[in-house]
């Protein structure tokens, strides 16, 4: 079973996190890290692959230059190989733009060897969109199983639970599929130092957009469908009180509401 | 950075207003669930601006119907009735074929959701199939030159910004609470039409086996309640206190992952990045410490209380009223007084 695995660099949720004056996320912090989600997406990618064996792992992403180390962590994690989409023309996309190219990326692998699965995280910590799964399947005219808490593989049929506000589901879909997994769906594993080893000696694959047939036209901030016309960090909450209980902090909490009109 | 929204459209977009329908079910009948009521008053203002109707699709059989008279007090002219025979609505690839279909003959300028798990990848969907720029989690949406421009905060909460969609279609997913819902002082009388989609075989590619919608709370919709208490691990796994202040406040339950995970309470509860995003106009955490998985979920609500016997809790960060002290005496003794002082 091939299995593609949609990892982003994004900046470090822990940190300083802002808007550049061109309304992007500001990236040179250096304290980028591998979307936490998508740990989970690659966790489920080498899990999928050991039940099925004879498996390939590929881990695919679209970004600048420091959006190595998030390939480099899924290689550490345990995938087989990577392909990192690297091209200026790329800079400045929206969810749609990246999903064009993450849709030419896969369809370039699967020229390569059929591609059965394509997995994804539920949403990347920087924009929180969770746009991008359902596009792609979209994109790709692929079975869409978002949102997994729970997934297996069985006689190339993808089976998957998914808990939702309202209720819980289960859907079947016959391979290749896409499936976006929830942080509910295991727990990625650290790399460890033999990973760490084995990582160095797997291969990386360096696209642009010639490679894969698109047209930077179509892509980056001229393909954008939005455009950020302000963007400013939200002033810090005024009147602010603490105080510690000496007894009466949930009578003095009461007023507070009461006063406030909030109950 | 602020810039003037340039390029006005050349041609200002005068297509109706489309409002997705959600519902839920109550005593056996489908209805309206509150955020679409913001929607509506939303899409009038949207609307109003250029001079176009506000319609509405429901994709429940049965819903049209049901919630004509109350769409028609928020100014709705008409009612898409979507029947899609042989495909299931509750799969979001049909949503969003059936969403086209009606934009399509809509001839539609805008499209306006509520910003759920579902209705984003009904969204994604669509603007793939018809090339519109989507915003999601809005806090706002006007129309500037014919420009619809949509207001969010992103990173937590911690920044704002205004994003002009630039397609001639936009869609835009609006979080519950952004406005408060209004009512038009003349109600109309929408039209009923019934619009039967035939899907395509893209749509359903995936076989919906099973699926169990999960019993009422009794309590509001997390996602949409005005109030929301919320308890983390320091409650221990005793969520009566924090039960107990959400009832006298008439609001909903949540947690924090460390809760759901330890199975004090369902995962539904839990607020957060891979949570429910809640916006009330007041939160009560209590027992939680703020991690920024957490903060992310919340910290766009209006008034933040956090109760917590930690005084360097990063909660107290973003706390408008901080109470340093043990939730087992303090929420009972605020449930306590509230009920006294409405005597
Ligand atoms: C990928 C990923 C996604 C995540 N997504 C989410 C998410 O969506 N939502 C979420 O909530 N978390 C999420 N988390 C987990 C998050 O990082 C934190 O671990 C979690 O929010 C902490 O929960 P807590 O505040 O209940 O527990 P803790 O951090 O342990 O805090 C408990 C607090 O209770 C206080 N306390 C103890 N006893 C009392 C008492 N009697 N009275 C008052 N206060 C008391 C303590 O002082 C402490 O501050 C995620 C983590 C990861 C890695
Ligand atoms: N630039 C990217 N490169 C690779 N995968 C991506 C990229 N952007 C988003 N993804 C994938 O799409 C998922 C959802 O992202 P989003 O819709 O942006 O919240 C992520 O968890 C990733 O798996």
């Amino acid at each position: 079973m091939k299995i593609v695995v949609c990892v982003k660099h994004v900046p470090d949720i822990q940190s300083d996190r802002s808007l550049g004056p061109d309304g992007r996320v500001v990236r040179d912090g250096g304290d980028g890290t591998l979307n936490e989600l998508d740990e989970n997406a690659v966790e489920a990618a080498l899990v999928l692959a050991a039940a099925a064996g004879e498996s390939e792992v590929v881990a695919l992403t679209v970004g600048p230059a420091e959006a190595a180390d998030a390939v480099r962590r899924a290689l550490q994690m345990g995938a087989d190989g990577a392909v990192h989409v690297l091209d200026d023309a790329v800079a400045g996309s929206d969810v749609f733009g990246t999903t064009a190219v993450l849709a030419a990326a896969v369809r370039h692998l699967d020229a390569q060897g059929h591609v059965d699965l394509v997995l994804t995280g539920m949403a990347a910590l920087d924009g929180l969109t969770s746009l991008l799964p359902a596009a792609l399947a979209a994109e790709l005219d692929l079975p869409q199983l978002t949102m997994v808490a729970e997934v297996a593989v069985e006689d190339a049929v993808v089976r998957v639970r998914r808990e939702l506000d309202s209720a819980s589901e289960e859907l079947t879909a016959p391979l290749p599929a896409l499936v976006s997994v929830t942080d509910q769906a295991n727990s990625p594993r650290y790399p460890n130092f033999k990973g760490i080893m084995a990582a160095r000696a797997k291969p990386v694959t360096v696209l642009g957009l010639a490679d894969l047939g698109v047209d930077p036209a179509t892509v980056g901030a001229a393909g954008s469908r939005t455009r950020i016309v302000e963007a400013a960090p939200r002033p810090p909450r005024e009147d602010r009180v603490l105080i510690t209980d000496d007894g009466t902090a949930g009578t003095q909490l009461a007023r507070y509401l009461v006063d406030r009109k909030l109950v | 950075m602020t810039e003037p929204v340039t390029d006005p459209a050349t041609d200002v977009p005068t297509g109706p207003v489309v409002v997705l329908l959600d519902h839920h079910t109550v005593d056996g009948a489908p209805r309206l669930r509150p955020p679409v009521l913001e929607l509506l008053t939303l899409a009038r203002g949207l609307a109003a601006s250029t001079g176009s109707p506000v319609h509405a699709v429901a994709v429940e059989p049965g819903l049209a119907q049901a919630a004509a008279e109350e769409l028609g007090r928020y100014g709705v002219a008409r009612v898409h009735d979507v029947v899609l025979p042989g495909a299931d609505p509750h799969l979001t690839p049909v949503v969003a074929e059936a969403l086209t279909a009606v934009v399509r003959t809509d001839d539609a300028s805008a499209v306006l959701l509520a910003s759920t798990f579902e209705n984003k990848e009904v969204a994604a969907r669509l603007a793939v199939l018809t090339g519109a720029g989507v915003v999601s989690d809005a806090t706002g949406v006007t129309q500037e030159d014919g420009v619809v421009v949509v207001s969010k905060t992103v990173f937590a909460g911690t920044w704002t910004t205004r994003c002009a969609i630039t397609t001639p279609l936009a869609v835009v997913l609006v979080k519950a609470n952004a406005v408060p819902a209004e009512t038009v002082a003349d109600p109309t009388t929408p039209q009923v039409e019934p619009h039967e989609v035939t899907v395509s075989p893209s749509a359903l590619r995936a076989t919906l086996v099973r699926r169990t919608e999960r019993a009422a709370s009794g309590r509001p919709e997390l996602a949409e309640a005005q109030t929301v208490v919320a308890g983390g691990r320091g409650t221990d796994g005793d969520f009566s206190p924090v039960e107990e202040l959400a009832d006298v406040l008439g609001g909903a339950v949540g947690a924090t992952r460390v809760a759901t995970d330890e199975g004090w309470i369902g995962h539904e509860s839990q607020i957060g990045q891979t949570g429910v995003t809640i916006s009330p106009q007041l939160y009560i955490g209590a027992g939680i410490s703020g991690a920024v998985h957490h903060r992310g979920g919340m910290q766009a609500s209006g008034t933040i209380v956090a109760v917590n016997t930690d005084p360097e809790s990063p909660i107290f960060e973003i706390a408008d009223f901080g109470i340093v002290g043990d939730l087992f005496t303090v929420l009972p003794q605020a449930a306590e007084e509230i009920r006294r002082l409405r005597g």
